[in-house]
C-alpha cells in the first residue's frame, strides 16, 4: 500500500471523468459533488462493487428518472469487472479498450457521453432536417425499430427546440370561478363571509371570474414507412408535452392504431422511447389512414376527445387504402374535436401540390395545415395552437382551392 | 332492510326489484356493500349503470340521493351553500331592529337554517332508514379539481364548512359512481373505489329482462327483439345498442301492434335502436332484411331441435 496517495489520485481522476461522463450525459453534475464523492467514497470503502455503485448513486443520482442513465453510464465506464480491484494496483480504466469492445447495446446517449460514438457517421447540424423518403408499401412490416440510435445532437437540439417553444395555447373557458379585483360577477360567497369583518354600513362586494385552462391536446402520430424521419423527431415532440402538459394523449398510428400516452409519460426521454418501441408494432410498415383513423374514432375518440380538445393529426397523407372510409372517419374527427391541425411534413417541398388522393380527400376537413419536417416549424406550431392566425386560414383557403 | 350476506343473496335482493345482474356486477355490489368502498361503474350508455344505484336504493329501502356531474360542478352545487338572499334579509332585519351586536349576527347568519344542504352534505347526515345510497352520475363530465376534492370525501366522508366546522358522517353511504368514459378518471379515484366494468348483457339475460320489464310484448317478438339486437353488437358500428334501447325499441314496437318483426317495421323504428345517421345508413335496408332472413333461420333451427 506503499502508492496510496498516487491510488488516490487516478481513483479521483476517475470519478471526475466520470462524473464529466454523466454531465455529457445530461445529469446535473457540478464539481462540488465530486469533492463529496471522493470523501464519500474513501469512507464507504471501494471493497465491493455494488457499495462503490451506490455511493456514486446516492450523490450523482437526483431524481428518479436518472436511474437509467445513471446505472447504463457507471455499467459502461467502469465495466472492466477486475478495474476496481486493479485500481489500488495503478491501473486506470482503459477507456481506448472499450472502444473496440461492441459489447452489449446501451442507449447511444450514454455511448456518445463517453465519448464512444461512432465519429464517422455524419452528424446532424443545428437545424436538424431529415430527409424524405417517398416510400410506402400496404404491407405490414411489423419490424420493431431500434430507438437507441438517436444521437445526442439530435436529442440536445430538439430539447433546445422545444425549450424555445412557447406553449401558450389558445385557452378554454371553464365553468369555474376565480377571484379577481373587479369586473366579473359578485361572489357573494366571499362577500359575505368577509362582512363581520367590515365597518357598520359598509358591504364592499367581492368579485370573482371564469377560469379557462388549456385544452387537452391529442396527438395522432403516423409512424409509417414513408414517415419515418419525422415520426421519430415527434413523438420526441410528444414526449416533451406530455411531461410539460396536464392532458395529452398521443396515439401512434401504421396499419394500426397504438395509445402510447403511458409510454411517454416516463420522464426520462430515453426510457419513453423505448417503451414506445416496444409498444408500436408496425413501425416503418404501410400505411391505413382511414382504417386508423376508423378505430380511434370508435374505440377512443369519445374517451379523449370530450372537453373540448385540440388534434393534432402528423401524416403524409400518402394512403392507399381507399376503402378504409378516410373522408367519413376525416369528417367525424373534424365533427368531433375543437380543432383538426393537420402537420404534414411534404409540405417543406415548396412546389408541393395536393395531387395525391389521400391529401386531396381529408384537405377539406382539417382547420389548419401545416408542416412539421424540422424544429422550426415545431416552434411555429404554438402559434398555430395559440388562437385563430389569419395568415393560416389565408393558406388554408390556398390550399383547398389546390385541391 | 339489512344487508345482504352473500352474492346469492345480492342476486336474490336486485332480482326482488326487479334488476337482473350477472354474477360479476352481484359480486361487486356485495364486496361494496360488506367492504363499505364505493363502487365504480364504468360501460358504455344504456348498460343499466345509473340504473344499479337506483334499484339498490329501492331493493334496502334507503333514500336515494343523486348528483349529476357537469363541467363545473363545484362544492357549493355539489356539498353546501349558504343562502345568500335569506342571509341579506337577515342582516337588513337586525339593523332595522338597531341590533348591532355584529358578533351575535354573524352566528346567526351562519346557523343551520341558512345552510342549503347539497346532495354531498345530504349523504353524509343521519338518515332515519340508514346510511343513504349515494349516486355521482357521470363523474366523467366533471374536470379534475372535483375528483380531487372527491377523493378527500370519499376517503374520510367529512366535510368542513369553515363557519361551521367538520361535519363527518355517523355511517358512511353506500356510494355508487358512474362514468361513461368520455374522459379518463385518475387512477387515484379509481383505486379508493371497486371497479366494475359493465357490460352488455347476453341473449339470455337480455330476453328475462325484456319479459319483466315489458309484460305486453309477446314472447315470440321478445325472442326476435333480442336476436336482432344481439346481432346488431356484433356489427361495426359507431354505437351499439345498450339495454335501454332493446327497452325502448321493444316499446315502439308494442305501440305500433307488431307481433313479429319484418324489415319495414325494422327500418322504420331503427331510429330507437341506433342514434347515429352513419349507423342507421349502414344497417338500414339490405343489411336488416339479411339480419333478420339469419336469425329467422337460427330461430326455426332453435325451435325444432326442441
Amino acid at each position: 500500500m506503499n502508492e496510496r496517495p498516487e491510488t488516490e489520485g487516478h481513483l479521483a481522476d476517475n470519478i471526475m471523468h466520470f462524473a464529466r461522463a454523466l454531465r455529457a450525459a445530461g445529469m446535473p453534475v457540478g464539481p462540488g459533488s465530486v469533492i463529496d464523492v471522493l470523501r464519500a467514497v474513501e469512507t464507504a470503502g471501494i471493497g465491493r462493487r455494488d457499495d462503490f455503485y451506490w455511493t456514486l448513486h446516492a450523490f450523482f443520482v437526483q431524481r428518479r428518472d436518472q436511474r437509467d442513465l445513471f446505472d447504463q453510464i457507471f455499467h459502461l465506464f467502469w465495466r472492466d469487472p477486475a478495474l476496481l480491484e486493479r485500481m489500488l494496483g495503478l491501473a486506470l480504466p482503459s477507456l481506448q479498450a472499450e472502444l473496440d469492445d461492441p459489447g452489449q447495446p446501451v442507449a447511444r446517449r450514454a455511448a456518445e457521453a463517453l465519448g464512444l460514438g461512432d465519429h464517422n457517421s455524419p452528424q446532424e447540424r443545428d437545424e436538424v432536417e431529415f430527409d424524405m423518403t417517398m416510400t410506402f408499401s400496404d404491407q405490414d412490416a411489423l419490424r420493431r425499430m431500434d430507438f437507441d440510435d438517436m444521437s445526442t445532437d439530435e436529442i440536445a437540439a430538439a430539447k433546445k427546440a422545444i425549450a424555445r417553444m412557447h406553449l401558450d395555447l389558445d385557452q378554454v373557458p371553464t365553468r369555474r370561478l376565480s377571484p379577481t379585483p373587479s369586473g366579473g360577477r359578485v361572489d357573494l360567497r366571499r362577500t359575505l363571509r368577509d362582512l363581520p369583518r367590515q365597518a357598520h354600513g359598509m358591504i364592499p362586494l367581492h368579485h370573482a371570474r371564469q377560469n379557462s385552462r388549456p385544452p387537452t391536446l391529442v396527438m395522432l402520430s403516423d409512424v409509417s414507412g414513408s414517415m419515418t424521419g419525422y415520426s421519430r423527431m415527434l413523438i420526441h415532440f410528444a414526449h416533451a408535452l406530455t411531461n410539460d402538459r396536464h392532458r395529452m394523449f398521443t396515439f401512434a398510428f401504421g396499419t394500426r392504431l397504438t395509445n402510447i400516452t403511458r409510454d411517454l409519460k416516463n420522464r426520462d426521454v430515453d426510457k419513453s422511447l423505448s417503451l414506445v418501441a416496444k409498444r408500436v408494432d408496425d413501425w416503418s410498415g404501410g400505411t391505413r389512414i382511414g382504417g386508423c383513423l376508423g378505430d380511434f374514432n370508435r374505440d377512443w375518440s369519445r374517451r379523449v376527445l370530450g372537453q373540448g380538445a385540440v388534434v393534432m393529426l402528423v401524416t403524409d397523407g400518402l394512403d392507399r387504402d381507399a376503402d378504409g372510409g378516410l373522408a367519413r372517419e376525416m369528417a367525424l374527427l373534424h365533427r368531433s374535436c375543437r380543432k383538426l391541425i393537420w402537420l404534414n411534413p411534404l409540405l417543406r417541398w415548396r412546389g408541393f401540390e395536393p395531387r395525391s388522393w389521400g391529401i386531396r380527400t381529408m384537405l377539406p376537413h382539417v382547420d389548419t395545415f401545416r408542416t412539421c419536417h424540422n424544429l422550426d416549424s415545431l416552434g411555429e406550431l404554438a402559434q398555430a395552437l395559440s388562437g385563430p392566425d389569419r395568415l393560416a386560414d389565408k393558406e388554408m383557403q390556398r390550399w383547398l382551392k389546390a385541391a | 332492510m339489512s344487508l345482504p350476506q352473500s352474492i346469492d343473496d345480492t342476486v336474490a335482493l336486485l332480482e326482488s326489484a326487479d334488476y337482473l345482474a350477472d354474477r360479476s356486477l352481484a359480486t361487486g355490489i356485495y364486496l361494496s356493500l360488506t367492504m363499505g368502498r364505493p363502487l365504480f361503474l364504468e360501460g358504455e350508455a344504456g348498460v343499466g349503470k345509473t340504473e344499479t344505484a337506483k334499484v339498490l336504493a329501492r331493493a334496502l329501502g334507503r333514500d336515494l340521493i343523486r348528483l349529476q356531474c357537469y363541467e363545473g360542478l363545484d362544492i357549493g352545487h355539489a356539498v353546501y351553500e349558504w343562502n345568500y338572499p335569506r342571509q341579506m334579509v337577515e342582516i337588513r332585519l337586525a339593523e332595522a331592529g338597531g341590533d348591532v351586536d355584529r358578533e351575535a349576527i354573524a352566528r346567526n347568519i351562519y346557523g343551520e337554517n341558512f345552510l342549503l344542504r347539497r346532495p354531498i352534505l345530504q349523504a353524509l347526515e343521519s338518515h332515519p332508514s340508514g346510511p343513504p345510497v349515494l349516486l355521482i352520475d357521470e363523474l366523467d363530465r366533471t374536470d379534475e379539481p372535483f375528483e380531487a376534492y372527491l377523493l378527500e370525501v370519499l376517503s374520510d366522508f367529512q366535510v368542513t364548512i369553515p363557519e361551521i366546522g367538520t361535519i363527518a358522517a355517523e355511517a358512511p353511504p353506500i356510494v355508487v359512481i358512474t362514468s361513461n368514459r368520455t374522459r379518463e378518471i385518475h387512477d387515484a379515484l379509481k383505486r379508493r373505489c371497486l371497479y366494475h366494468w359493465v357490460d352488455y348483457p347476453n341473449a339470455e339475460r337480455e330476453l328475462e329482462i325484456l319479459r319483466r320489464k315489458m309484460p305486453g310484448c309477446s314472447e315470440r317478438l321478445s325472442g326476435e327483439i333480442v336476436a336482432f339486437v344481439q346481432a346488431l353488437r356484433g356489427k361495426d358500428l359507431f354505437k351499439l345498442p345498450g339495454v335501454a334501447e332493446t327497452l325502448d325499441w321493444a316499446s315502439a314496437l308494442v305501440h305500433l301492434d307488431a307481433l313479429t318483426l319484418d324489415p319495414k317495421t325494422v327500418d322504420d323504428t331503427l331510429g330507437v335502436l341506433l342514434k347515429y345517421q352513419d349507423d342507421i345508413a349502414r344497417v338500414k335496408g339490405k343489411e336488416a332484411a339479411v339480419l333478420l332472413d339469419q336469425l329467422r333461420r337460427d330461430m326455426t333451427v332453435d325451435s325444432a331441435a326442441q
